[in-house]
């Protein structure tokens, strides 16, 4: 790991304070700025760390930090606590109530829509013994319907497409048409990546959520986004009303905070979590694991527990 | 120059305070930090900053901008300056694209494809990413687009395999510059870390002084983990420069001037677009001014 964890960094912030009996309001701002410090490296937005170190302070401040015998615990206690409930907490699923039930993936360029589509209807057909059709109405990269034909191909299931010269909205719509007909009880509608600030792009988008009418809007954001994150979220669900996100790329080893800072603009539940490149490398979101893993604290929780 | 004038607007709207006080220092670390420079980096930046005010008895906050601007050029241009591309006056020169998932890394070779193709140079593909779903398909529009061939093998074969066609075809065919795509990876993926580095012997075996340019591809949007992949991807196959993409967003990319800093790699193109000609070579003052844009933009309202 790049970093160091944030229990060793306030362990050494809190070295001083043993022995010493009683902490002071002075140790409690010492000890904000390591957690501050861990949660910037972790690439969750400045302004959502503000946010959470003035809550976490109230609270540390109040009487349970205060007055503990074991303070620096205590800090990572009301740290872990607050993070996790920012998260969100419990698990989240799939609201899918049409027939059929539609579902669209957004988000910024190379982000992991494409892939997690075809994860995504292999988990429904598998796991829920669902019938789903892929829509491919990305028509400007350059083989992006291609690459959703391989994995449809991969996964055993049928790809709809019109080809790259027909408009987004109009495939949208014929594909929900065709799945209809076909007796589809899910659709997956995977649309090209862009960026949160090209208008017509979101206008497209707009439109064929107009159309289509879906159950669920699904968000994929990277990762391993740094800061620019926040934009990007308060952004797509200005325009979209999102339902939900996919954080893909979570195999690699970056903490992550991105899925803070996604989860405290928009309000919305990380509902799945893309753990690598292969059609079955999808995995239902942890909000309380995610916790752990943006603070980098492994062993956060048995400290907590001697606490 | 423009750089400092930009500098000057957005300092002043960082700043807009009448003296040097702790909490100028602090915008100007929020502003840092949400450019996604860094802690460290940003902490660095903004000591250098204190001493230099300090040494140079500074009391108005007018006059900080172009010592700032002189600590981030600093850093962004490294010692030996900027460096362009080493391109081989005579005969072949490979270039190995790398880097993480969804990077930009095949389109960044459509560009620059297209770029040297009307430099008047002979330029080849090889489609070294035989994993990806559509990555072949994908490379083969890009030469189809730009009019140069590419070199493929069949999805799933082995990518050094490929690259080697390449480096075979382009000497046959008199090529000038190769460009090797290959399949995004994590770098904390060792398999796949592996199977790069075998990429990379095999250029060598065929051209001792190859690959010419191995560039690290990073996506303006990446946070911190870039840095990490700077590090692991240059200890595999020797990194030689950064192509910085995506930055039409709003993303700054300021990883980047921790990367020049600490591991001394310098960033030679940026994207800045889906299009053929959105690339351009990067340019640190430029970029400097950028990084500030949204200041400049608050001041002018
Ligand atoms: N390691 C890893 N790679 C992933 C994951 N999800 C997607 N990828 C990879 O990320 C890259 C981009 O994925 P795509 O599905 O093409 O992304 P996209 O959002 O459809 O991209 P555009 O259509 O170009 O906007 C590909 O190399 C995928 O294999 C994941 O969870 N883990
Ligand atoms: N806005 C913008 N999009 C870009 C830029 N460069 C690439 N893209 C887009 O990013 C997505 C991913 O680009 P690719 O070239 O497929 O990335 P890659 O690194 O080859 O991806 P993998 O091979 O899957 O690892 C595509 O939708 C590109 O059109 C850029 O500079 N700006
Ligand atoms: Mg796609
Ligand atoms: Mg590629």
């Amino acid at each position: 790991m790049a970093f160091e964890g944030l229990s060793e960094r306030l362990q050494s912030a809190l070295q001083k304070l043993r022995g010493k009996g009683k902490v002071s309001e002075a140790d409690v701002k010492e000890a904000m700025r390591e957690v501050r410090l861990a949660l910037l490296e972790a690439d969750v937005n400045y302004k959502v760390v503000k946010d959470f170190i003035a809550k976490v302070r109230e609270r540390a401040v109040g009487q349970e930090v205060l007055k503990s015998l074991t303070p620096g615990q205590q800090v990572i206690k009301v740290v872990n606590e607050e993070l996790t409930r920012l998260m969100g907490g419990e698990q989240s699923k799939l609201e899918l109530k049409s027939k059929p039930s539609v579902i669209m993936m957004v988000g910024l360029q190379g982000a992991g829509k494409t892939t997690t589509t075809g994860k995504l209807a292999h988990y429904l057909s598998k796991k829920q013994n669902r019938r789903p059709l892929l829509v491919a109405a990305d028509v400007y990269r350059p083989a992006a319907i291609r690459q959703l034909e391989v994995l449809g191909e991969q996964i055993g299931l049928p790809v709809f497409s019109l080809g790259d010269k027909e408009n987004p909205v109009r495939i949208a719509e014929e594909g929900v048409a065709r799945a209809k007909e076909e007796g589809h009880d899910v659709v997956l509608i995977d649309t090209a990546g862009r960026l949160h600030i090209d208008e017509n792009m979101m206008d497209e988008l707009k439109a064929i959520r107009e159309k289509v009418k879906p159950d669920e809007i699904l968000l994929v954001v990277d990762a391993m986004t740094g800061q620019d994150a926040v934009n990007v979220a308060e952004s797509f669900n200005r325009e979209l009303e999102l339902t939900g996100v996919v954080l893909t790329k979570l195999d690699g080893d970056t903490r992550g905070g991105a899925a803070l800072s996604v989860k405290a603009v928009t309000d919305r539940p990380v509902k799945f979590a893309g753990m690598g490149e292969k059609v079955d490398a999808l995995e239902p979101f942890h909000p309380d694991r995610m916790a752990s893993r943006i603070l980098g604290m492994g062993d956060v929780l048995t400290l907590i527990e001697k606490a | 120059s423009k750089t400092s004038s930009s500098l000057v607007g957005a300092v002043g709207s960082v700043l807009n305070r009448s003296k040097i006080d702790e909490e100028m220092y602090e915008e100007l670390e929020d502003i840092l930090i949400g450019a996604d420079v860094g802690v460290n980096t940003t902490l660095e930046i903004v000591d250098r900053l204190r001493r230099e005010v300090k040494e140079r008895k500074v009391k108005e906050p007018a006059e900080l901008q172009p010592i700032l601007s002189e600590i981030l050029a600093d850093l962004l241009r490294g010692e030996d300056g900027q460096q362009g591309m080493n391109i081989q006056a005579e005969g072949l020169t490979v270039i190995l694209f790398v880097g993480v998932n969804g990077v930009g890394k095949t389109t960044t070779i459509g560009k620059l494809a297209n770029k040297y193709k009307r430099e008047g140079k002979k330029v080849i593909l090889a489609a070294g990413d035989t994993f990806r779903a559509g990555a072949i398909e994908q490379l083969e529009v890009w030469g189809e687009r730009v009019g140069v061939d590419v070199i493929r093998h069949q999805a799933g074969s082995d990518p050094a395999a490929v690259v080697f066609d390449g480096i075979q075809a382009a000497r046959a065919r008199g090529a000038d510059i190769l460009l090797c795509d290959t399949a995004g990876r994590l770098q904390n993926k060792v398999n796949l870390m592996e199977e790069l580095k075998k990429v990379h012997r095999v250029v060598k075996r065929e051209i001792p002084d190859a690959p010419h340019e191995t560039l690290l591809v990073l996506d303006a949007t990446t946070g911190q983990n870039a840095l990490q992949q700077a590090k692991i991807f240059s200890e595999a196959v020797d990194v030689s420069g950064i192509v910085l993409t995506k930055l039409d967003g709003t993303a700054k990319g300021g990883i980047v001037i921790a990367i020049r800093h600490e591991l001394g790699l310098p960033v030679k193109w940026v994207g800045l677009g889906e299009k053929v000609d959105d690339l351009q070579e990067f340019d640190p003052d430029q970029y400097i001014h950028a990084l500030f844009q949204q200041e400049i933009e608050k001041a002018e309202e």
